[in-house]
Order: C-alpha cells, then structure tokens, then sequence
C-alpha cells in the first residue's frame, strides 16, 4: 500500500494552492512605494573599445533620475569568481577582472555598457536610446580552438591569451593512461560537441534594490537559488556592505536550473543605485536579455578515447575538452569542466585508468556556467556515446558490453577522486530491459519500416555526483565557499512547527517534502510544520539548491536538529511524565514511558517549554528550538539506466522520440510524486539539448538564436505519449552517509536522456544502412538529412 | 494617456493607459493582478494567457486599450465561489502538473479554453494545443495528465508506487 503520509508518501503540494490560484509572490511581483527601473544599455557588438559615452541629451529626457556608466563603478569590486582551479603546472587560473558595468572595453554581445535609472521603465528605455556610444569595433574570437591559437585576438588584453586554464586529472594516471591505450586490443575514439544552451527558467531574472536610510540597510529582492551566497558574495566582494547590513530575499522563484545560482551584475548595480539614490530601483529582465544576460550552459568540444582489451574489458578512458568560460568569470564556472566532469569520467565502470584534460578558454561570448547537472551530462554524454561506438566496432551487444564493465562491488573508489557509496548498477539496467520491453523491438522496427521510417534502439547509463558537497574536500578543490547546510526547527508553544532553511526551493516542492520527513520524525500531522526560506533576515547561514542538495544536505541538516529537538522535548515529558528519561519513547505524537500506559500528549510538552510553569528549570532552558549545521562526508551518487526509441523520417531527417524508459536509483525517496515530476522535467530539458536547443553564434560574435524565435524550447509535443513514457525509481540504495539514505533526483534526467536519445538516433541510421558512427546535438531534422547524405 | 474600463473577472475596473500599455501590463501593474505573468517579449511562451470575450488570449500581444468594454478572466477569478480550486485547477494538483507555478496560471487559461472548445480532446490534441505555453520544469507530461483528468478522462494514478 502506498503510504498517505510521512516519509514515502505522494502528499500534494501545498505551494500549489497560490501558485494555481495567481497569488504566488514572485520578484516582479514586488513593487517598492517610490521605486525608480532600471533599463541597461547592453552592448550589441561582441567586442570593442569604448571611446566615449556620451549621455548629455539622455539625461535631459522626461522622467530620467540618473544614468550610470563604467566610471561610475570604478572604485565598486567586480563581480567575484567562487572557484579556483589550478592548472596541471600547479598555477592558478587567470582571473580577469569581472566590472558590474563595462570599463573601457566591451567582451561580449549583452555586456552593460550603461544604466538608465528613471521613473518608470518605458522613460528609461526611450533615454537610453538617446545615448550616443562612440565604440572602435575590434575582431571578436568565438570559437574555442581559434581563441588558443597563437596570435589569436585576446579577450583580455591584460592575459597573455585567451587559455583561462589547462587542467590534468589525474596528473599522475597521465603515463599509465597513455601506456594503456598503447597496448590496447581495441581503441574507440569519437570528437564530439556538447552544444551551448540557455537554461531558461520560465520566470526571467528580476532584481529590486531596496535601502533604508533609518538603519543603513540593503535589501535586495532577486530571483535567486541561494540569497546568502549572494549577500555574501556582493556584501563582501562587490559592494562592502557589511552582511548584517544586507538582506537578500529570493521569494516564489520561477525555476532557477543553475542560471539563477549566480550572482549577476544586475542585482549588484541595483543594490548600489537604490543606496546612491536613496530609491528603490527594480530591474525586470525581458526574455531577449536573458538570452544574452543570463549564464549560458555546456558548451565543450571534445575527443574522447576508450581502451579495450581483448576480452572487450575497459582498460582506460582518456579526454581531451575545450570549454568555454566565455567573456568573463561566472560564479562558479570554473568547477563545471574540472571537479564536476573530471570526477565523473569512470561512470558506472569499473575501468581502472581514466585521464582528463580540460583547456578552459575565454571567447568574446556570453559567460557559461552551470546548467542542470553541470559537467555531468558532459561526462556521460561523452562516455556514453564513446561505448555505443565501441559496442558498434567490436559487434556487441551495447548492454552487455555495459554489464560486463559495471562496478558491482561497493564502496568503490573511482580513478578519478570519488568513492561511490552504494548503487546496483545491473539493478537498474534489469529494470530497464524490463520496462522497455526490449524482445519487441525488432518488430517495432519492422512496423515502422513498413511505414518507409527507421526506428533505433539507444540505451545508456549515467552516474552523478549530487548533495554537494563535504567542504574540507571542495575547499582544497579550490571553493571559495563552504557547502555545509543549515536549519533552524522552531517549535511554537501550540505544538506548531516553522522550520527555517537555507535551501531554496524554485520548483522542487519543499514546503510539501520537507514537513513529509519531520512529521515522520515527530508524529505530527504535515499541516502543523511550515518551512521558510528564501529569506537572509530570518532562515539561518545557508548555501541554497542546486547539485541536488535540498533534501540530501538541508534535509540532513532539518533532521539533526529535530533529533536535537527530540532530545530536549524527552527531557521535558521525562520531567512532566516523572519518569527516568531513559525511558521516555516518543510515538506518534506522544510521550510515553516505556512498558507503561503513562503519557504526555506532544502539544502538552511544547507549552511546558514556554510555560515553564512544572518545568526542570535548574537543568533545562526554557524553549525548544534547536539549530543545525550539516556537512555531508560524501557526495551522494544516483544512478540509472535509460532507453528510448525514436523514429526517423529519412526523407525528412525528422525524429520522433516514441517511447521512453528511465530507471533511476535515487537512494530513499521521500516524494515520489515529485521526485517523478523532478525527473520529467530532466529529461524534457535532455530531450531539448537533444533535438532542438542550440546556442548559434555567428563569427562576430553575435547570438543568432537570442529569442523564442530562434531558440527551439521543447514543447508539448515533442515528449513521448503517456503511454509509453515510464519513469521508474524502484531501484532503491539507500546512500549510507546522510540520515535520511538519500541521493537526489534534480539533474537525473537532464544527465541520462541526450545520450540515450543520440545512441537511439545513430541506431535508427545505421539501421537504414547509413554509415553515421556519430551526429551532434541538436539533432535538427536538417543535421539529421546531411548526415544521411554521407 | 487614454481612458479605458473593462469587466475583469466579472467587475468593471478602468484606468488611464499609455497607447502602447500592453493589457498583460494593465493586469499587472495597475490591477495589481499579478497572476498573469510574463516569460518573453515574443509572444511564444503563453505565460500570459487570458481570456478576453471567453476566447485565449495572450495578454503580451494586445494592448490594454484594445480590450476597452472587453470582458477579461485572468487566474484570478477561476476558483469556485466558495474559494476551492476549480476542476482544472485541481486536476493540475492532483497530477502535479506544476513545478515552479510560473507557466502554471497561462497553462490552466489556455486548458480551460481548450476544454471548452474540445471537452473531450484527445492527447494529440491536448499536446496540439500547448504549441503555444512553454514550460521548463515539469517536462510537460503531468500538465498533459492534468488536462485529460479535468476532461474526464481515465488518466493513471499520480506516482503508482
Ligand atoms: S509573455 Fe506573452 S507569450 Fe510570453
Ligand atoms: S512549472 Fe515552472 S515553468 Fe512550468
């Protein structure tokens, strides 16, 4: 029987009651009495010399309150970077200066080159375009490779090139990697691209600046993942506004999948105008600034070599990959191609030797960082695709080939740095094989074939690093932050429950989940446990959601202290229950002396702490409210298999995916309804970067696709119908280092599908007699027909 | 400055727009009915959706003068009388067909306008019809679930464990 409540139970969402109804409070949906909008000036060429600004007549335009340009953020920090990568000859990464508004020179199409700040938004558009930029256009490089040549054109005049670093990992397993291949049975090698995207959350980014002048304090309303990461990191690098001077508030937030992570020179310019202004100033991205405003995602080249003996054993894994940095430093770009890809390269496999190597370049585009699942699906895109090629040229069976190589045996430490905890990899693929019905397929096949189609078969697997992370170990991986997480449980005198965390919730159902495990804890009905978040005035020092770490790190840090709770609250009916407290048991919301009848409700101890009336004063506080900092051990590692059949029309190079399977294993699940939800929405962004979405800049540097109308997002219509749609977590190991045995489910899908679709895709090709060993995403009906045309 | 009065979710509200007010923006800023969201500046992510004269409209694409003497639904006014969700909005809950909620106000217009053309669409036709909402999180397949349920259609259970 399905649970109703607690831990394991579907519960419906609370949040969805305001979210359905238009009363949910997202950040444009805040308006200060008073407050002035900001229109920036972006800049339409990708790199210039600005020689001159001049904002003369702009300012004389109705309504403008002030403009601001690069010379007024002179003496402001630039925007910092929250991650140092050290290069494989033990040198830092190049770090170039990162202004809020552009100085001098301009590096990518979307830069701020100036801040129009009036009365309403449409006076500071008209104002702004009355400003008359004097720019000397410079060539711009976009492409990764042309950028490392020598005597490419620099991004940084200041750098000695555009190589930001040229990372080795494992250093050591260098020679013996290199020696593996050389005795090799077999070696498959592929190039391929894992194309740019746009992470568009629905809700584009809006920041409101917001001072009062009676306290000297900040507030600034964002549409952000992590509110004190930003207040710390804009506090203390960009503004030096002292912290408890600051408050950053990220209410309902429209999705977030990465791109809202980061801390973005829009919250920063309005934060400082709304303090030289003493005027709150609100900036509402448009969706064609988001494009060139927000961080982009993925955007590597690589080659990628697999090892085999003669028995088809993995013997080493070895990748060359550009990355792209783009213009300038995001928050955490740094890690995505190194700690986030590099430590993922073993995948499910028990291949003994692996080397990365990682050249991360700085072009003349927008910044790129961490997009859902964040140098994972790189990984096992690359992965995944280099065994399908070798299963091809060796004529095995791509899943056996797979099995043959899975890690079966566990804890297991990887070449590359991590230790997997748990997983049953042959678990996964077993249910797989038996929810996608794979005896049917060649008569699938032939159904479509008598219908002039071509249907293909991809499978893979995927592995992740989530809950992220234990902070002694990213901190020597070069995080300026630690990764710790942290809940406040307050228990109100009636029994009631506010929980006060620092993960933020954009989507993930947290108001709903996370009273799920507190209940189950307590014995208490859901309803009387209420989380807030998103909020740096009143939730306790938090590193907010992304990596799918709400549940496995701020889950972990809300159970540590309502086990603090519990033991206090004992020590209270053990007092009230005149009993050794030794014995007290709490169960379904009561005390009780074990062996007896003698009870004391929940609600009649939580008035006791704050009606210390017949309460053990001489050796108790009085109250019960207990704070926690958790830092996870380890990384949790979910895994899965997943397949798909698609049907190609050869004479249009048209796909259709017809069927999809995904076999996770997320460890415990407290949600599975949203957990489902969670992994629906992966794989439909998977399903995107497979089929349709593309980043296309042209060889100026500008963006082609830099709107709806150009960048193809994944409707409707392009998932598989319901009935052949299956996505399934039964496969359940418990991660064994956090309290509640739990993995995360985030970024599973976003990891597991492209792969899948690509190997299906290449199938369907083959199978046709079309000798097309790889085709890179998107696979557009267009790239689709080329490749079958040899 | 023009002067225009209209019958949003069944009261006469009026007010004073500029010529290029877009209605989403009236809803918006003046009514304070933020509700009706904004996702692009293109007219493809049905973020905005809303009735005008009982037929979807998306509110980016009309300006607020237009819909002068015009009868308006927004979110807003979808609940039943006695404040419990109506059956399209509850459907949405019952097969979470929504994550972060942005799309969600746009998704349940246009589902709306949708069953009343079609009240027993098919799933080619539900899937046809969001050609033009966008939504990021949820992957589309419990919003399509969603919409048959408040069809009246067999749909399977949410999360069968
Ligand atoms: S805001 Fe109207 S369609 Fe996007
Ligand atoms: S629920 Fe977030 S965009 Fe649809």
């Amino acid at each position: 029987m399905p649970k109703d409540h607690g831990i394991g139970a579907s519960t419906k969402r609370r949040e969805d009651l305001r979210f359905l109804t238009g009363v949910g409070n997202y950040t444009d949906d805040i308006n200060i009495h008073g407050q002035a909008h900001v229109y920036f000036l972006r800049s339409d060429v990708a790199h210039a010399t600005i020689n001159g600004i001049d904002t003369g007549a702009a300012e004389t335009m109705p309504g403008v309150v002030r403009i601001f340009t690069g010379k007024d953020f002179e003496g402001v920090g630039g925007l910092p970077c929250g991650w140092q990568v050290t290069d494989k000859h033990g040198q830092p990464m190049k770090e170039p200066a990162h202004p809020v508004i552009a100085q001098g020179k301009i590096r990518h199409v979307g830069e701020i080159v100036a801040a129009v700040v009036a009365d309403s938004l449409e006076m500071a558009r008209d104002a702004a375009e009355a400003i008359e930029l004097d720019l000397a256009e410079l060539p711009a490089v976009v492409d990764m490779k042309d950028a490392v040549q020598s005597g490419a054109t620099k991004v940084h005049d200041d750098l000695d090139d555009n190589l930001c670093y040229d990372w080795g990992f494992v250093e050591e397993n260098k020679a013996a990697t290199d020696k593996a291949f050389e005795e090799a049975a077999h070696v498959t090698t592929l190039e391929l691209v894992n194309n740019r995207l746009v992470a568009n959350p629905m809700e584009p980014r809006v920041a409101v600046g917001d001072y009062s002048k009676a306290n000297d304090e900040s507030t600034l309303y964002t549409t952000s993942q992590n509110p004190h990461v930003i207040r710390l990191l804009m506090g203390a690098f960009v503004l030096g506004i002292p912290e408890h001077k600051l408050r950053v508030v990220a209410p309902d937030v429209g999705g977030g999948f990465g791109t809202k992570i980061f801390h973005y020179a829009e919250e920063a310019f309005c934060t400082f105008a709304a303090r030289q202004l003493r005027r709150a100033v609100k900036w509402t991205s448009s969706r064609s600034e988001a494009f060139i405003s927000d961080a982009h995602g993925r955007d590597h080249v690589t080659k990628i070599e697999l090892a085999l003996d003669k028995d088809n054993n993995f013997t080493a894994v070895r990748t060359e990959t550009y990355a792209n940095m783009g213009a300038y430093l995001s928050t955490f770009a740094p890690s995505v191609p190194t700690w986030l890809h590099g430590t993922l390269m073993a995948g499910n496999y028990k291949t003994p030797l692996v080397y990365v190597n990682v050249k991360a370049v700085f072009t003349n585009t927008v910044p790129v960082d961490a997009y859902r699942g964040a140098g994972r699906p790189e990984a096992t895109f690359q992965l995944e695709r280099v065994i399908d090629k070798a299963a091809r040229e060796l004529g095995v069976d791509p899943i056996k080939l797979r099995r043959q190589n899975f890690i079966t045996t566990f804890p297991y430490a990887t070449p590359v740095a991590v230790e997997y905890d748990t997983g049953d990899y042959n678990a996964t693929m077993d249910k797989m094989e038996e929810l996608m019905d794979l005896s049917g397929f060649e008569a699938r096949r032939k159904a479509s074939e008598a219908k002039g189609k071509l249907r293909g078969l991809g499978v893979n697997c995927f592995i992740e690093a989530c809950g992220i992370a234990p902070s002694n170990l990213v901190g020597q991986l070069g995080a300026r932050a630690g990764l710790y997480e942290s809940a406040t449980v307050r228990v109100n005198a009636t029994g009631s429950i506010s929980v006060m965390t620092g993960s933020h919730s954009h989507g993930q159902g947290h108001e709903t989940a996370f009273p799920q495990v507190i209940a189950e804890m307590l014995g208490i009905p859901e309803d009387q446990i209420d989380i807030v978040h998103g909020d740096t005035a009143n939730t306790p020092m938090g590193m907010g959601t992304y990596g799918s770490r709400s549940i496995a790190v701020g889950g972990s840090a809300m159970v540590r202290a309502t086990e603090k709770i519990i033991n206090k609250a004992k020590k209270i009916a053990s007092h009230l229950l005149e009993a050794s407290e030794g014995d007290i048991e709490l169960k379904d919301g009561a005390f009780t002396v074990a062996g007896t009848d003698k009870s004391v409700a929940w609600g009649d101890v939580t008035l006791a702490a704050y009606v210390p009336h017949n309460y053990p004063l001489e050796d108790l506080e009085p109250g019960l409210e207990e704070t926690a900092f958790y830092d996870p051990s380890n990384f949790t590692y979910p895994a899965g298999a997943y397949a798909c059949e698609v049907e190609l029309d050869p004479e249009t190079g048209h796909v259709r995916i017809e069927k999809f399977v995904s076999a996770d294993d997320f460890g415990n699940v407290i949600n599975p309804m949203i957990v489902e939800g969670q992994v629906h929405g992966g794989i439909a962004q998977g399903i995107g970067q497979a089929l349709l979405e593309n980043c296309s800049y042209d060889e100026n540097g500008q963006l082609l696709s830099a709107s709806y109308m150009d960048y193809a997002m994944p409707r409707a219509d392009v998932i598989p119908n319901l009935d052949s749609y299956i996505v399934d977590h039964s496969c359940q190991t418990p991660c064994t280092h956090n309290p509640l045995g739990v993995k995360g489910c985030g970024e599973a899908g976003a990891i597991g599908s492209p792969p899948t679709v690509i190997n299906a895709i290449v199938d369907a090709l083959q199978s046709g007699g079309h000798k097309v060993d790889h085709i890179d995403m998107p696979a557009t009906p267009g790239r689709v027909w080329q490749a079958m045309q040899g | 400055m023009t002067k225009v009065s209209m019958t949003v979710n069944g009261k006469t509200v009026s007010g004073e727009v500029e010529g290029r007010t877009l209605l989403v923006n009236f809803l918006r800023d003046d009514l304070q009915l933020t509700g009706t969201h904004v996702g692009c500046d293109t007219s493809q992510c049905g973020a905005c959706v809303v009735h005008v004269n009982g037929e979807a409209v998306k509110a980016c694409t009309m300006f607020a003068a237009e819909a002068d003497g015009a009868e308006v639904a927004t979110i807003e006014g979808q609940a039943n009388n006695d404040g419990s969700l109506n059956v399209i909005q509850q459907a949405f809950q019952d097969y979470h067909g929504l994550q972060c909620g942005f799309c969600t106000p746009g998704m349940v217009m246009s589902a709306a306008a949708l069953l009343k053309e079609n009240p027993k669409p098919s799933e080619a036709e539900v899937r046809d019809y969001l050609e033009g909402n966008i939504c990021r999180c949820t992957g589309y397949h419990n919003i399509v679930r969603a919409i048959m349920a408040a069809s009246g259609q067999d749909v399977p259970a949410v999360a069968a464990e």
